[in-house]
């Protein structure tokens, strides 16, 4: 009989499977997994030490870059943080603003997931279809912020500025036809909360397609059916959250458990899995998108009837109005000394944690009464569910882990921070 | 709904009893310093008790804090900080451990009481030193492979003391000094007690 070794074979940092750099050390009897080592750290930028140089202000864009495809989750936990040591409230139209864009967030984040997920595991054209949708959220991005992807929206005390009134248009290009344009700009002759409407009347039927190509598809099935199972006591265990936890079967969202802004006044649901395999995971996202979609829809409504201030008038924080700086001393100091100097936050702690697309995202925010902070520490949900990536491929084979890796959604930019 | 805080400091005191060396109660939050010998028997109690059940380690980190208040703080160096969380009676507790010895600071592994603190605990040892007794794969976890130091402590530069480039003479890449000065465009600065005390500043 031939003399059977275990291969041990490196997987990754530059893997097209492997979202980002994941280095995987995978130890093999013949095609099965007997140990996966993932070495992580190789996007690793110490964002919680450059925050400790920073002011609390200049931190902000810093967020955006950690999980890169769900910018202003990020900053949402961050500003909450802030504004728990310093106890100012964002004013109530903001924390609408601030609850639409965290689901339109959490569809953006979805999208990319479904797609590369489905790419990785063999469903190319799922990608595609995904990446139509995630351009016209990215649009509403860029039009409320100025930017597409790392937007610095969420202020402290708020956000930055109100909703557009009017939705930004393609031009005329000798490369467009007029018929082109005109589709183009069907939807984007009113303001942002109109093009944002048109959006969530067509997504569930967007997602309807992509349910037509994945949900009963023999192919997607027998690659995630039964496929990286985690019970809801290991889940616990390993301190899961967000869809890992769902899919098992535990019924936690922080929207509904600890709700924060204003997520206690709308009405939605929260999905819960069976199985605790990819597949269950695969439909609590899917569903997790229709509730988002949901949400957004009231927010809208809500928006078109109560305008407001968006950003707290506690001038220690958020900056005075520009009109304002012009014409007063007393506002022109407050301008001065909070981008010089920046904002003072009273000695202690606290911890702040927002249900981000892919889990619980924490900041643990030390201050020392200083105008930076003294110790910045971002739980990514990431971090915890690719630690438990050697529990879940034990046993499985090597196309599998790709599928393990797609279903725990990975961003290397929270989890190398 | 959540358990009222009041609630869960009289039902975290019953648990730890004397392992209890500090509470202190802020921001809506509860936070318990653990002496570090009884760790492991205080969590095991926080995880199992009946009242409490904090059956997830959300979030164990590092902190150094030499520096806190420009030098305005006395004791020891390092300390971990656990986040935890109870789902069956949704409340959160942060507990607290400082290492005795400032020079090789070392606490007990809480690996064995919730599994998945095994990378938190290699992210704290990498980036403070923090040595944990008792965990499985003491590795380093962030840093380079061959990392000298542990960047996180206050007394690391910013910018580091190597840096990486391409030699085209050796035709490798290779590590030097630093060729950077770090820089302070903002200096920090810590005001005195009142001066954010205006316009909806929590006081004290």
């Amino acid at each position: 009989m031939a003399e059977i070794k275990n291969y041990t074979m490196n997987f990754g940092p530059q893997h097209p499977a492997a979202h980002g750099v994941l280095r995987l050390v995978l130890e093999l009897d013949g095609e099965v997994i007997e140990r996966a080592d993932p070495h992580i750290g190789l996007l690793h930028r110490a964002t919680e030490k450059l925050a400790e140089t920073r002011t609390f202000l200049q931190s902000v864009p810093y967020m955006d870059r950690l999980d890169y495809v769900s910018m202003m989750c990020n900053e949402h936990a961050y500003v909450m943080a802030i504004e728990k040591l310093t106890g100012v409230a964002p004013p109530i139209r903001a924390q609408y603003i601030r609850v639409m864009f965290d689901e339109i967030t959490r569809t953006l984040n979805h999208l990319l997931w479904l797609g590369a997920h489905g790419l990785d595991i063999g469903a190319m054209t799922v990608f595609l279809y995904c990446f139509r949708e995630r351009e016209d959220l990215m649009d509403c991005y860029e039009a409320v912020s100025g930017a597409r992807m790392h937007a610095a929206y969420y202020r402290p005390g708020g956000v930055y500025r109100d909703l557009p009134g009017r939705m930004p248009q393609y031009d005329p290009s000798p490369l467009r036809s007029e018929s082109d344009l005109k589709r183009l700009n069907a939807h984007r002759q009113g303001s942002l909360l109109d093009f944002i409407e048109a959006f969530t009347e067509r997504f569930p039927g967007c997602v309807d397609e992509y349910e037509t190509l994945l949900t009963d598809n023999r192919i997607w099935k027998q690659r995630t059916v039964g496929i990286g199972v985690v019970s809801p006591e290991r889940a616990l265990q390993l301190g899961f959250s967000g869809p890992m936890l769902r899919g098992s079967g535990i019924e936690w969202d922080l929207r509904k458990k600890q709700p924060y802004e204003v997520y206690d006044q709308l009405d939605f649901d929260i999905p819960v899995g069976t199985n605790g395999d990819c597949y269950d995971r695969y439909l609590v996202r899917i569903e997790e998108m229709r509730q988002s979609n949901r949400i957004i829809r009231q927010c809208v409504d809500w928006l078109r009837k109560h305008p407001g201030p968006v950003i707290s008038d506690s001038h220690k924080v958020a900056a005075p109005h520009r009109v304002d700086m012009k014409m007063n001393m007393e506002e022109l100091i407050h301008h001065f000394k909070l981008f010089t100097e920046g904002m003072h936050v009273p000695a202690g702690e606290a911890y702040a944690a927002v249900e981000h697309p892919k889990g619980e995202f924490g900041i643990y925010l030390v201050s020392d009464g200083a105008n930076k902070p003294y110790r910045l520490k971002i739980r990514a949900p990431g971090f915890p569910h690719l630690a438990a990536i050697d529990e879940m491929s034990r046993g499985h084979m090597i196309a599998d882990v790709v599928a393990i890796i797609g279903t725990q959604d990975i961003v290397f930019g929270e989890i190398d921070r | 709904m959540s358990l009222p805080p009041d609630q869960l400091q009289s039902r975290v005191q019953a648990a730890l009893g004397d392992a209890v060396a500090d509470v202190e109660f802020a921001c809506d939050e509860l936070t318990v310093t653990v002496a570090p010998a009884r760790l492991i028997e205080a969590m095991t109690r926080l995880r199992d008790e009946t009242g409490l059940r904090f059956a997830q380690l959300i979030d164990l980190c590092g902190v150094d804090w030499s520096g806190y208040g420009d030098g305005a703080r006395d004791g020891a160096r390092y300390s971990a900080v656990y986040h935890l969380l109870s789902l069956e009676h949704n409340a959160r507790l942060r507990v607290r451990a400082f290492a005795a010895d400032d020079d090789f600071p070392v606490l007990p592994s809480v690996t064995g009481v919730w599994a998945g603190a095994n990378w938190y605990e290699r992210e704290a040892f990498d980036l403070f030193g923090i040595v944990f007794e008792g965990h499985p794969d003491l590795r380093r976890i962030l840093t380079d492979y061959g990392f000298v130091g542990h960047p996180f402590r206050k007394d690391f530069p910013v910018s580091g003391y190597v840096e990486m480039r391409y030699d085209p003479d050796q035709r490798r890449v290779i590590y030097q000094p630093v060729s950077i000065e770090p820089r302070e465009v903002v200096p920090r600065v810590i005001r005195e007690d009142n001066y954010a005390d205006s316009e909806g500043f929590r006081k004290g």
